[in-house]
C-alpha cells in the first residue's frame, strides 16, 4: 500500500504505509514547493497528514510529536512546548493564536493509502481510503 | 535443625509440609502467624529445585520475567520462623502407623502433623507419541524453559509451529505464549468450543473469532489421536481423530489437571472418584494426624478446585485447625476466572451456565464490536454469575455483587448495557462483598483499611489488606473503592494521571509490577480509556522501561516516547538536536577529549561544557545522529541520557587523589555510580554529585542524591535540587561504609521510582512523603515496609540488563530507520534548518537572519567545519 497526499491538484505518492509506525510521524517534503508535512498513523490504522511547522516556534517538528486523544478526538501533542493540535479540523486546542498573532490553526492534506499497482485510481474501495477522505 | 532456646523444655512437635507451591507457601505464612507456632519445628518437602513462585503467573517468563522475579517466597521468611526447606527432595512414601515420610534421596523424617499441599499434574491423554522430544507440558518454570528453547530453535531455523492440545483457560495462555515468541500457532480443543467450562456458547463463538483474529488457529471439536515424529524421533506433527495431521515442532499438552494424590492413595487414605484426597471443612484427611490443601485436596464440598484462591483458603484454614483455633472452616469457594494474556478479555464468574432453579439469563451481544455479556439472574433476583468477552471492566463489581448474593438493586440490563459497564464504579456493593477474591477481601475490608488503618492510597491499602496481590483482576475496582473512600473521609484525592488514566503514576507503577503488562496498549485497554496523550504516554514508558528494561525504541514502546527519547537527542528551538556523551564522573581523558572534538569539528556542530561535567554537542540533524554516535561509540563513548527522564550525570570534585583536603576518592565513587544508575528511568531526571571532603566543591547538596566524603566513610544526602526552587539535601545516613552506601541509594532510587507522580523531583516527593524523611529512613535502612528485597531486586535487574541504548541502535537497521529527515527524502537535511556563524562557532539562525543549511555529512568524513566560520 502506497501512502498518498494531495497537494491540491494531485495525488502524490509518498511513502509505503510500512514505513509508518502507529502512534508516530514521520516528515513529508512535497514538491515542487519543498513544502513539509508531518504525516501519522493511529493505532486504529487511520493516516492523518498536517503541516509539519509548528506556529508557537516556527520549527518543523510536529512530525514528531505524540499523538493521543481528548475527549475522544484525536490529537497531537507538538514535542516543542507540547501544545496540543485537534487532528480533524487542525485547530491548537491550548492557544487560539500563535506568538507572531496568527490564528494557530494547522493546514489538514487530503491523505490516502492507495493499493501500490492502482495508484492512478483515484476512489479504491479500501474503507480506510474513503473514511480518511471524509475527515482530510 | 534450628533450636529455640526460648521454648518450653519439652521437645516440639514436628510438622512437615509436603510441596511448597503457591499453597503450601500460603500455609507457612499463615502458620507462622498463629499463636504458639513456635512450638512446632516446620520441614518442608519439596519436588522442584527452587522455593515456591508465582505459578499464575509464570507465563510473564515469557515477557522477559525471571523466575526470581515471580519468587513467593521472601528473603529471610525461612530463616526467620526457623523452617528447614529442603528442595529437590520428595516424599516418596507415607507411612501413618510409624508416623514418619521417606524422601526420594532416602531420608525418613517424622512427623506429629503431616500436611499435603502436592499440587496437581498436567494430564496427557494418553496417545500414541506423546513421550517425544518437542512434546512439553505447561506447569512449572523448567517447563516453560524447555518450551522456550525448542521454540527459540524453531523460529530461528525459520518460521516452526507450536500447537496447544487444550482450549481451556491455561490452554488459551499458552498458546498466547507460543504466539509471542514468533510461532505459527494452533488450538486444538475436544469439545465444540474454546473454554467450555467457563464460557456458553454464543460467549465461546465470540471468544474463537478475537483468538483466531490474533493469528492463533482454532480446531475445536478435534480430539488428538497421536504425535507424529520423525526419523530423530522429534515431534514433526499431531495427528487429529478426523484424520488430518497438522505439521508442528513442538506440541504443548494443556488437556486438564489431576490432583497428585498418589502419597495417599498408597497409604491408603480415602481419594474422591476423580481423584483429590478427602478433606474435611478443617483440611483433615481421616486420619486426624494427616491434612491436605490446595489442589491435591477433594474439598468439603466434593469439589477439586484447580484455582489459587480456593487454595490459599485453604491454607489458612488448615493452619487455623493445627493451631486449635478451628474457625467456620473451608465449604466452597467462587471459582470466577479472567484470562490473562492474548490480549483477549474474557472473564466468567461465580454459576455462569444458569444451572440454579429458575435462573434466568440477560444477555447482550454486539458482533460488530466484538463484545458478549451474560449474566444469571436467580430466581430470587440476586445476580448468580456471568460470562464477558470482548469487555471485561465489569468483571470486579460484577464478580462482587454475584458473591454477594443479594437481589440487584438496579435493572440486569444496566449491567449488561453498553453505557452499564461504564457505570461500573457508582453501581452501589454491599460491604461483603468480596472484592479480591485471591486474598478474600472484602469491600468492608478495604474502607476500613482506609478509614480505621489510614491507607492513603491504593498502594498502602495492597500492603495492609493483600488485595489486588495476586492475580491483579480486582485492581481497577479496588483503585475505584480506595478512590471513593478517600474522597469520602476527605482526604485529598491525587487526581488521575490525566483523562485517560484515574490513577496517579504512583498506581499505574504498581499496576505494572503486579500484571506484568508490557505495553502501553494493553494498560490503557485495560486500566484507562482512549488513545493516551503526550502525558500519560511518556509516563508509561518511563514505567515500562524501569520494569522490564527493554530497548526503548522497541515495537510499541517507541511510539510512547517524547521527541527526545525517540531520537535518543535533545530538541533545540530550531528543531536541531544536541549530542551528550556520557563522561562518568566527569573524568576524561585527553583522548576522549580530542575524539569528542574531532567528531563536532567534523560535523560542524557547536560545543559548550554542560552544569554536569560533560560537553553538549549542538546543531545536529536527525539524519546526522547515527552517523555522530558511530564516531563516538567507536571512540569508546555511549549515550549520556541527557535527553531522557533518568540519570543524568554523578558530579565529582577531584577529591583526595590529587586535592590537599580530600578525605576519600570522589571521582571513583561517582564514576561507580554513575555506572551504576546510567540509564535507569525514572519519574523525573536524577542529578548527583560526590565531594571529597566537607568544603563540598561537587556541591552534592544541590542533588536528588550527594554524598560527602568524612573520614569515616560517606554521608548520604538525597532531595536536594538547583533550579527554580532550590532546596538543599537532607542527610539521611552518615558515615556509611561504601557497600551500605551503594545498597542504600538503590533503595532510595528504587523507592522514589515507585512511589513518585509523574515529573516530581525527588526534592517535591520528599516534602511529600508521609512521615517525611523519617519515614523514608525507616524503609530503606530498616526495611519497615518489607521490601527492601525487592527494591534491590528491582536495581539488580536494572544493572543486569543496561545496555547503551545508542550502540544498540546502530546495530539495527530497523531502529535506525526512524533517523530520516523526510520519509519521502532521506538524507536531506531540514531546509528550515539554518545556522549563522558566532565566536568562531554556529548558533541557530533567527528567523530575520538569512542562515546556512548545514548539508547532511558524507558517510566518511574527511574535511573540517562544513560551514565557513568567519572570524571576528
Ligand atoms: C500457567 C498457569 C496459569 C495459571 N493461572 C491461574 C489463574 O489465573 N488463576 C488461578 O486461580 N489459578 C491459576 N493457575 C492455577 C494455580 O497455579 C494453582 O491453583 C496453584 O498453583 C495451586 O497451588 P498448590 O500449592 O496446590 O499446587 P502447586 O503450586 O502446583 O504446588 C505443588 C508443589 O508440590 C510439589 N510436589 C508434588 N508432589 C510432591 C512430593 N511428593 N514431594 C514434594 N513435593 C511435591 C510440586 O512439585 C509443586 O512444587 C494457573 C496455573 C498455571 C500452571
Ligand atoms: S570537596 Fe574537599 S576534596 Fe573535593 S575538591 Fe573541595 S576541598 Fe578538595
Ligand atoms: S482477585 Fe486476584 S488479586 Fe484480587
Amino acid at each position: 500500500m502506497t501512502v498518498e497526499i494531495h497537494d491540491g491538484t494531485r495525488w502524490q505518492p509518498v511513502c509505503s504505509l510500512d514505513d509508518l509506525q502507529p502512534g508516530r510521524g514521520v516528515a513529508v517534503l512535497l514538491p515542487p514547493a519543498d513544502t513539509q508535512v508531518a504525516l501519522f498513523l493511529d493505532r486504529s490504522g487511520a493516516l492523518y497528514a498536517v503541516d509539519n511547522r509548528d506556529p508557537f516556534s516556527g520549527a518543523h517538528v510536529l512530525s514528531r510529536g505524540l499523538l493521543g486523544s481528548r475527549s475522544g478526538r484525536p490529537t497531537l501533542a507538538s514535542p516543542m512546548y507540547k501544545q496540543t493540535f485537534d487532528l480533524i479540523d487542525g485547530r491548537c486546542l491550548d492557544e487560539d493564536t500563535a506568538p507572531d498573532g496568527t490564528p494557530a490553526v494547522l493546514r489538514r492534506w487530503p491523505v490516502r493509502a492507495a493499493a501500490a499497482d492502482c495508484a492512478a485510481a483515484a476512489d479504491s474501495p479500501n474503507p480506510r481510503n474513503s473514511r480518511k477522505e471524509e475527515r482530510a | 535443625m534450628t533450636s529455640h532456646p526460648a521454648e518450653p523444655p519439652e521437645p516440639p512437635l514436628d510438622l512437615v509440609l509436603v510441596g511448597h507451591g503457591m499453597v503450601g507457601q500460603r500455609f507457612l505464612e499463615a502458620w507462622t502467624e498463629q499463636p504458639g507456632a513456635r512450638r512446632r519445628r516446620v520441614t518442608v518437602l519439596a519436588e522442584e529445585p527452587r522455593p515456591a513462585y508465582d505459578r499464575v503467573h509464570l507465563s510473564s517468563l515469557f515477557d522477559g520475567r525471571t523466575p526470581e522475579d515471580l519468587t513467593l517466597c521472601p528473603p529471610g521468611f525461612l530463616a526467620e520462623h526457623g523452617i528447614e526447606l529442603r528442595l529437590g527432595d520428595p516424599v516418596t512414601a507415607v507411612d501413618r502407623a510409624a508416623r514418619t515420610v521417606t524422601t526420594r534421596s532416602g531420608a525418613r523424617l517424622r512427623y506429629d502433623d503431616l500436611v499435603l499441599a502436592t499440587g496437581s499434574a498436567p494430564f496427557v491423554p494418553p496417545v500414541p507419541g506423546r513421550d517425544a522430544a518437542g512434546c512439553h507440558v505447561y506447569r512449572t518454570v523448567e517447563d516453560l524453559d524447555a518450551i522456550r528453547a525448542d521454540a527459540t530453535r524453531a523460529v530461528v531455523a525459520g518460521g516452526g509451529t507450536g500447537i496447544v492440545v487444550g482450549g481451556g483457560l491455561l490452554g488459551l495462555e499458552a498458546a498466547g505464549a507460543l504466539r509471542a515468541t514468533g510461532l505459527t500457532t494452533h488450538v486444538v480443543e475436544f469439545a465444540p468450543r474454546l473454554m467450555a467450562v467457563q464460557v456458553d456458547e454464543g460467549g465461546g463463538r465470540l471468544l474463537r473469532r478475537r483468538i483466531e483474529e490474533l493469528g492463533v488457529t482454532v480446531h475445536t471439536a478435534a480430539a488428538a489421536s497421536g504425535v507424529a515424529t520423525g526419523p530423530d524421533g522429534a515431534v514433526r506433527g499431531l495427528l487429529l481423530s478426523d484424520g488430518r495431521e497438522l505439521a508442528a515442532d513442538l506440541v504443548v499438552f494443556s488437556a486438564g489437571v489431576r490432583p497428585r494424590d498418589r502419597l495417599a492413595r498408597d497409604c491408603g487414605l480415602a481419594v474422591g472418584p476423580r481423584g483429590g484426597i478427602v478433606v474435611d471443612e478443617h483440611c483433615r484427611t481421616e486420619d486426624p494426624a494427616v491434612l491436605a490443601i490446595g489442589e491435591c485436596a477433594q474439598a468439603a464440598d466434593g469439589r477439586v478446585y484447580g484455582l489459587v484462591a480456593p487454595g490459599y483458603q485453604m491454607a489458612e484454614t488448615a493452619a487455623r485447625a493445627l493451631a486449635g483455633r478451628p474457625g467456620p472452616g473451608f465449604t466452597g469457594a467462587d471459582t470466577s476466572t479472567r484470562l490473562k494474556l492474548l490480549g483477549v478479555d474474557v472473564a466468567s464468574f461465580g454459576d455462569p451456565h444458569g444451572t440454579a432453579e429458575g435462573a434466568l439469563d440477560v444477555l447482550y451481544s454486539d458482533g460488530r464490536l466484538g463484545v458478549y455479556r451474560k449474566l444469571v439472574i436467580g430466581a430470587d433476583g440476586a445476580l448468580r454469575g456471568g460470562v464477558l468477552v470482548g469487555d471485561t471492566d465489569a468483571y470486579g463489581t460484577l464478580r462482587a455483587l454475584a458473591t454477594a448474593g443479594r437481589p440487584l438493586t438496579v435493572p440486569p440490563e444496566q449491567l449488561v448495557l453498553p453505557a452499564g459497564s461504564a457505570a461500573a464504579g457508582p453501581i452501589a456493593l454491599p460491604d461483603d462483598a468480596v472484592l479480591c477474591s485471591c486474598h478474600n477481601v472484602t469491600q468492608g475490608a478495604v474502607r476500613a483499611a482506609v478509614h480505621e488503618q489510614g491507607c492513603e492510597s491504593v498502594a498502602a491499602v495492597r500492603k495492609c489488606t493483600r488485595a489486588g496481590t495476586g492475580c491483579g483482576s480486582c485492581l481497577k475496582q479496588l483503585t475505584t473503592v480506595v478512590t471513593e473512600e478517600l474522597a469520602a473521609t476527605g482526604a485529598e484525592v491525587g487526581t488521575g494521571l490525566c483523562e485517560h488514566f484515574p490513577q496517579s503514576r504512583a498506581e499505574l507503577y504498581e499496576i505494572v509490577l503486579v500484571t506484568g503488562i508490557t505495553t502501553f496498549s494493553a494498560l490503557v485497554d485495560r486500566h484507562g480509556t482512549g488513545e493516551g496523550c503526550d502525558i500519560c504516554k511518556p509516563t508509561v514508558a518511563s514505567i515500562l522501561a524501569s520494569l522490564s528494561n527493554g530497548h526503548i525504541l522497541d515495537g510499541e514502546q517507541a511510539a510512547l516516547q517524547d521527541s527526545n527519547d525517540h531520537f535518543l537527542a535533545n530538541l533545540q528551538r530550531n528543531g536541531s538536536y544536541s549530542v551528550v556523551p556520557r563522561v562518568p564522573g566527569g573524568e576524561i581523558t585527553p583522548d576522549g577529549l580530542i575524539a569528542i572534538g574531532e567528531v563536532a569539528r567534523d560535523f560542524g556542530l557547536y560545543t559548550k561544557i554542560t552544569g554536569g561535567q560533560r560537553i553538549d554537542l549542538f546543531g545536529a540533524g536527525v539524519d546526522q545522529l547515527p552517523a555522530i554516535w558511530a564516531r563516538l561509540v567507536e571512540a569508546g563513548f555511549e549515550s549520556g541520557h541527557a535527553y531522557g527522564k533518568a540519570l543524568r550525570t554523578v558530579k565529582s570534585c577531584v577529591g583526595e587523589t590529587w586535592c590537599r583536603y580530600g578525605v576519600q576518592d570522589s571521582v571513583g565513587l561517582a564514576i561507580e555510580l554513575e555506572l551504576r544508575y546510567r540509564g535507569l528511568r525514572s519519574p523525573h531526571k536524577l542529578k548527583s554529585a560526590v565531594s571529597g571532603c566537607a568544603r563540598e566543591c561537587a556541591e552534592a547538596r544541590s542533588k536528588d542524591f550527594g554524598i560527602i566524603a568524612t573520614s569515616a566513610g560517606w554521608n548520604l544526602y538525597v532531595g536536594g535540587n538547583g533550579g527554580t526552587t532550590p532546596r538543599h539535601a537532607d542527610l539521611l545516613a552518615a558515615d556509611l561504609d561504601r557497600e551500605t552506601l551503594i545498597r542504600t541509594v538503590d533503595r532510595y532510587l528504587m523507592f522514589y521510582i515507585r512511589t513518585a507522580d509523574r515529573l516530581e523531583r525527588t526534592s517535591v516527593w520528599l516534602e511529600r512523603l508521609d512521615g517525611g524523611l523519617d519515614h523514608l529512613r525507616a524503609v530503606v535502612l530498616d526495611d519497615a515496609l518489607g521490601i527492601a528485597a525487592e527494591l534491590d531486586a528491582l536495581m539488580a535487574r536494572h544493572i543486569d540488563s543496561y545496555q547503551d541504548e545508542w550502540a544498540a541502535t546502530l546495530a539495527d537497521p530497523d531502529r535506525l530507520r526512524r533517523f530520516a529527515s523526510f520519509v519521502n527524502a532521506p538524507g536531506t537535511p531540514d531546509p528550515a534548518v539554518t545556522f549563522v556563524p558566532e565566536r568562531g562557532q554556529i548558533r541557530p539562525a533567527r528567523p530575520d537572519e538569512d542562515g546556512h543549511v548545514l548539508p547532511a555529512p558524507a558517510p566518511v568524513l574527511v574535511a573540517g567545519p562544513r560551514l565557513e566560520v568567519l572570524a571576528k
